[in-house]
């Protein structure tokens, strides 16, 4: 007598990978703290005591507050303290995170469609053009991708004019970091699509004339979703910490949009003459955002290692 | 009765996973001679090749010897300490592995690997170890030995390759050999000089040997007994000629008649339905029952002991001697 | 033999030429380059000279020639913001960035070989563990944070040592070194830590990772089974084993230091190269930004050549013959 059919949930219960989860405290900590951060960031006007980037919503007398102190204009407390224009440090921790997690996850998401194509496509056609492309995807890889994304930058700075700097500048970063990332994704699809071009139902469907290749995607999108998904994961650490030393070099992200990196490059100034706090909350929020990402992507390339099961 | 060369007592093996606990070897005993050949078949994942790395004392972390005993001339090694064990090892045990392609490593040459493994366990210098090297691939059949020793082993065949894996194994003379699947990566032109290279040479020596396989020509040609294993245990050990032609276990008997031969008339190969249990899931009783033609009401219940039946020890309540006493 | 080394200098040489048009089409299309010259009130009659005069209505494979041509002879134009040679902006900045790059480099190597190693052979240790947190601490941390946090302890609080620039430098010709002077050293030790410190994390947790994927491997367990010593096992054989891809990985990673250097350079103000390049591109100056990625392309050139000479050294199945196809 055969057993009933597992549940979607019972299936995802007994998964290796949920139970690798639950055992690893780590990987519990990591998670939450990521999620944390997110929800805190994306809410932000909701969340956040005070409108941080809105002029309108400052005053100057509050400015250099002290950590914990009240403000000496608006009587608001300022729990980790206030830059020079009376600006709540947590408010603009939150917006700042905002703004790094948009631009790392969409240069993520750029990253993953443009190299998961080219591997794709890479895989299929083979030849020349596998070649062609497997090359600069080596080249690219052993050059830092902050060297790529300023140099995108700058290419990209030198062809908009400069007025329109500003406003396009989350474009033009998420484009340059997303660039600089996609390597990656098309070696790991790439080796699959090898593997898989050679099958009969590939070999079968050019035989009627149907375009193997969106078929031969269907097949292989699921089984390469696992490492992308650990790529992706690490990428995305990278990609912010990325943003954040080009918005600290002062090529990122401009005033009127600061992401994490801008606040530190503002609070390096002060650094030396005593207020520590405007560097130290967005710099510590960076390296605790970044740890909780590496610590995940680390856990789940541990989980999904076959070998170590 | 001279003392076995080995005896394993009731050996289990676990493995620590987060499923749970899974014993791979449950209570596992068998004894092998002075220069005899015991074969070791099953399907895989029977626990062959574990038996052979645990008596060798090779098992990785998360597995474990989880209890039993495992004896050398009388001596127990598997309570030894790491030493005392990597002393054994090469010395009095040696093994062979099966892809002579990925055994020898492939930066360094033969004559260093060999003098190396000579040297280790004798105190000859370089150039007596080399000597000695020399000597041992011209047993193993390699031609030209003095120039080809100075080869890399991307430089040999894969047959040569795995006479240089026996040289190896045979350097420092040891009492026992394991042979874990020595024929199943090479050429079925070459499986035939291997075996037989490796018969004579043990012959010569008086080494045993336990070769494990699931290749049932290989064993009928060569071993002296043999011991059918299922899910971790042994279903069946005797003398190869009774096991071969009168199996008495129904899983022995199934693997057997799977075996195609010139004379047979049948016209289909016979199957045993279903398949071997995952560890996660092995069946109360007998490991076997869900499989079983013959199965009964006692075998869902107990586990069989193996019960003496002519020669050979059958692990099956169909010869329950005890039943019949009492009867 | 000879194939493989030729087969490398052609790549090498197809990279740079891509790299370099690149560049070439950088300086050419981005930005303009008759614009950045005559200013803003000059007739369309001057600009149409000018244009001539600088051959941009020539076909582009004749430019392209010329660019190159210009570039072997050290010639890269000028810059758009300083008015200077560009050749003569690199060759002043060039020995601060090699001087450091050099330095952090041997650091990285030696600490993060030995850490590695170190932590793959006693992978349960408490201490093996904690390096490895510190590591993935480590790869969180973005540079510049580790630069600044470096600069407020050892510069501000402790006032140890000097937070920017190269200190007192000594002059050979064109090339200047701090290596001569005390502050010159002094000034050396924040930015070798902070531009190290990245690499040295890189590099201890991939020989970590290549020495334990080596140690299962199969030549490995017959290594064991032999009887060889840990100390044979762990520091001949595996070790050998892991340098290969260590050897490419880690060089490459080198070759790029350079342009690492960016983010530390800009922390500690230290002038050279990466600091240069964040300022042209702060700016849109096409010349000092297509002439560094030229430079870049070079070192990065030059060192997978070396890297892939060094592989043909260490790996004896690239430079001995084919296999020998006897029984």
């Amino acid at each position: 007598m055969a057993a009933p059919k597992p549940t979607l949930r019972q299936r995802l219960n007994d998964s290796d990978l949920w139970l690798a989860f639950k055992d690893s405290p780590i990987a519990v900590a990591a998670a939450i703290t990521t999620v944390l951060i997110f929800v805190l960031a994306f809410f932000a006007p909701v969340f956040a005591p005070q409108d941080a980037f809105n002029p309108a919503a400052l005053n100057l007398m509050d400015g250099f507050s002290h950590p914990m102190e009240r403000g000496a204009g608006s009587n608001m407390l300022f729990l980790l303290g206030s830059d020079a224009q009376g600006r709540d440090m947590l408010s603009a921790l939150f917006y700042g995170t905002r703004v790094s997690l948009i631009v790392g996850l969409c240069s993520v998401g750029f990253s993953m469609v443009l190299g998961i194509s080219l591997g794709l496509v890479a895989g299929y056609v083979g030849g020349r053009v596998e070649q062609l492309i497997m090359r600069i995807a080596d080249i690219q890889l052993s050059f830092p991708g902050l060297l790529i994304a300023l140099l995108i930058f700058g290419v990209a700075r030198g062809l908009i004019p400069p007025n329109k700097h500003e406003t396009t500048a989350l474009f033009v970063i998420i484009f340059a970091i997303g660039l600089a990332h996609w390597a990656q994704y098309a070696r790991t699809v790439r080796a699959s699509a090898m593997v898989e071009r050679n099958k009969d139902y590939v070999q079968a469907a050019r035989l009627i004339g149907i375009k193997g290749l969106p078929i031969m995607a269907k097949h292989i999108l699921p089984n390469v979703m696992g490492p992308v998904l650990v790529i992706a994961t690490i990428n995305l650490a990278l990609a912010v910490i990325e943003e954040a030393t080009l918005s600290f070099f002062g090529v990122g992200m401009p005033v009127t949009q600061p992401s994490l990196g801008t606040l530190i490059r503002f609070g390096q100034q002060y650094l030396m003459s005593g207020e520590w706090w405007i560097l130290l909350f967005p710099a510590l929020t960076i390296v605790i955002l970044g740890l909780a990402i590496n610590l995940l992507g680390d856990w789940l390339r541990d989980a999904m290692n076959p070998k170590l099961r | 009765m001279t003392q076995p060369v080995l005896s394993v007592r009731n050996l289990k093996v676990e493995f620590v996973t987060r499923r749970g606990t899974l014993r791979a070897i449950d209570d596992v005993s068998f004894d092998i001679a002075p220069g005899e050949v015991l074969g070791v078949v099953g399907e895989s994942g029977a626990g062959k090749s574990l038996t052979g790395t645990a008596i060798i004392g090779l098992i990785d972390p998360p597995g474990r010897i989880a209890g039993g005993e495992i004896l050398l001339q009388g001596k127990r090694i598997d309570n030894l300490d790491k030493e005392s064990l990597r002393k054994i090892r090469g010395k009095r045990i040696g093994m062979i592995f099966q892809d002579p392609l990925t055994s020898l490593n492939p930066l360094f040459k033969i004559s260093e690997q060999l003098v190396e493994t000579i040297q280790t366990h004798s105190s000859m210098n370089a150039s007596q170890a080399r000597q000695r090297a020399i000597d041992l691939l011209i047993e193993v059949g390699i031609p030209a030995p003095e120039k080809r020793i100075d080869g890399y082993p991307h430089e040999f065949s894969g047959g040569m390759r795995q006479r240089v894996v026996i040289a190896l194994a045979l350097a420092a003379e040891p009492e026992l050999i394991i042979a874990d699947e020595p024929t199943t990566a090479l050429d079925v032109s070459v499986q035939a000089q291997i075996i037989t290279l490796l018969k004579k040479l043990c012959r010569e020596r008086g080494t045993a040997v336990m070769l494990v396989t699931h290749d049932m020509g290989v064993i009928a040609e060569t071993a002296d007994r043999v011991a059918v294993m299922y899910a971790g245990r042994i279903a069946e050990i005797g003398p190869v000629r009774e096991v071969v032609q009168h199996a008495r276990h129904p899983y022995a008997k199934g693997l057997m008649g799977a075996i195609p031969t010139l004379e047979a008339t049948a016209s289909r190969l016979v199957q045993i339905p279903g398949s071997m249990p995952r560890l996660t899931a092995i069946p109360r009783g007998c490991a076997f029952n869900p499989r079983c033609s013959e199965v009964f009401a006692r075998c869902h219940v107990e586990r069989p002991e193996p019960m003496t039946v002519g020669k050979s020890e059958v692990a099956c309540w169909l010869y329950d001697t005890k039943k019949e006493a009492a009867a | 033999m000879f194939g493989y080394l030729i087969r490398s200098v052609l790549q090498a040489i197809m990279v740079m030429v891509a790299v370099a048009f690149i560049a070439f089409s950088m300086f050419r299309y981005v930005g303009d380059p008759v614009a950045s010259i005559v200013g803003q009130d000059a007739t369309l009659k001057d600009r149409e000279e000018l244009a001539q005069s600088l051959g941009l209505n020539d076909p582009m494979v004749v430019q392209f020639g010329r660019f190159l041509g210009n570039a072997a002879k050290g010639d890269f134009g000028i810059s758009y913001r300083q008015g200077r040679p560009v050749a003569t902006l690199l060759r002043e900045r060039l020995p601060a960035t090699i001087e450091l790059a050099v330095i952090s480099a041997a650091l990285a190597l030696a600490v993060g070989l030995g850490l590695g190693i170190y932590t793959a052979l006693r992978r349960d240790g408490w201490a093996a563990n904690l390096v490895m947190s510190l590591s993935l601490i480590g790869v969180s941390l973005p540079t510049f944070l580790i630069g600044i946090g470096l600069i407020y302890f050892f510069g501000v609080v402790l006032r140890w040592l000097p937070t920017f620039g190269r200190g007192e430098t000594v002059a050979f010709g064109w090339w200047t070194t701090g290596l001569l002077t005390e502050s010159g050293r002094k000034s050396l030790i924040l930015p070798v830590v902070t531009l190290g410190f990245y690499q040295l994390t890189l590099i201890m947790r991939l020989v970590r990772s290549e020495m334990l994927e080596v140690m299962r491997a199969d030549y490995i367990r017959f290594a064991r089974a032999r009887g060889l010593t840990d100390s044979s096992i762990n520091f001949r054989h595996a070790l050998k084993n892991t340098m290969i891809p260590v050897v490419t990985i880690t060089g490459m990673q080198l070759g790029s230091i350079v342009a690492f250097a960016i983010t530390t350079e800009t922390v500690f103000n230290w002038p050279g190269l990466g600091a240069l390049f964040v300022k042209s591109v702060e700016v849109v100056d096409i010349p000092v930004m297509g002439a560094y990625l030229m430079f870049v392309g070079l070192i990065f050139v030059v060192v997978n050549l070396v890297v892939d000479m060094l592989y043909f050294l260490i790996d004896p199945r690239l430079s001995v013959g084919r296999t020998v196809a006897t029984k």
